[in-house]
């Protein structure tokens, strides 16, 4: 059943829209995929060439946030996970992404763009998780 | 340049993820609740993405550099193998089990919650943890 209050097509939609236009920026210009996991984790294993095109990436997705509330109000944001919760989802979420090579903007989106096998099963395999957890926690945990 | 426009692209993949709703992680977690009040949002979101970047990609493939002069890096891998699987389901555990996944929740580092901040901290020791095994071999 949709939750039609919930539902917000057009706002997505543009959102996704920007979303590609990053994605288009990052591989034109910078020749590479915007896989967020990816250029996070590379700093993990650095390379002095790299640094400085990865922190930038990053450091335009933390502070966009602060450009953006200069134009429009932020949307609301709800939290239901506990603390527990919010470092067992971290711990996963870091182990996973790196052990998969991608999360959903690396393989969810470029890959699926590039029509890339590899990233459908990607994408496919964490969506169903991801659902199966939600049902799991939701309607038999009630949680 | 080539850190310009890297943060050019970081800056409109967070104004993206916002505007979308996606930092919202309870917005993710109606995606993921099918069998119950289901929010379709997130697929317009990929849908738009999709719709861009999949014309990007395909110009990219033809030139030899980047509009920098830059190498283009795609991805060569192509096996579906137990590590592809084994870890995207574990990514996709913990998406479900608190609504966040690497953009968004760098993209809420800075929103005054702590949520993020300990997701974040927690992300970052996993992303080490499978450093260390990688190095052990």
């Amino acid at each position: 059943m949709i939750d039609w209050l919930a539902f917000t097509p057009w706002t997505s939609l543009a959102g996704g829209v920007l979303i590609g236009l990053a994605v288009a920026v990052f591989i034109l210009f910078n020749g590479r995929i915007s896989g967020i996991s990816g250029i996070l984790g590379g700093l993990l294993r650095p390379v002095q060439a790299d640094l400085g095109w990865r922190l930038a990436f990053l450091g335009g997705l933390i502070v966009s946030p602060l450009l953006y509330a200069l134009v429009s109000d932020l949307p609301e944001v709800e939290i239901e996970a506990g603390y527990w919760q919010l470092i067992l989802a971290g711990l996963l979420v870091g182990i996973g992404t790196r052990y998969g090579s991608g999360c959903t903007s690396g393989h969810g989106i470029c890959g699926i763009a590039r029509l890339s096998p590899r990233s459908i099963v990607a994408t496919v395999a964490f969506m169903l998780a991801g659902m199966l957890v939600v049902f799991f926690m939701r309607h038999i945990l009630g949680a | 340049m080539p850190v310009i426009t890297s943060l050019i692209a970081g800056l409109l993949f967070g104004f993206g993820l916002i505007l979308s709703g996606m930092t919202n992680p309870a917005k993710v977690l109606g995606f993921l609740d099918i069998s119950g009040r289901w929010d379709p949002s997130l697929m317009l979101v990929m849908l738009g993405a999709l719709a861009v970047s999949f014309f990007a990609f395909r110009y990219a493939k033809k030139r030899e550099k980047s509009l920098l002069n830059q190498a283009i890096n795609l991805p060569v891998t192509k096996q579906i193998d137990r590590r592809l699987i084994i870890g995207s389901l574990l990514f996709g555990a913990g998406w479900g089990l608190a609504g966040y996944c690497p953009g968004p929740a760098l993209t809420s580092l800075l929103s005054g919650n702590l949520a993020p901040v300990i997701f974040v901290l927690a992300m970052l020791a996993g992303m080490a943890v499978h450093e260390v095994m990688e190095r052990r071999g």
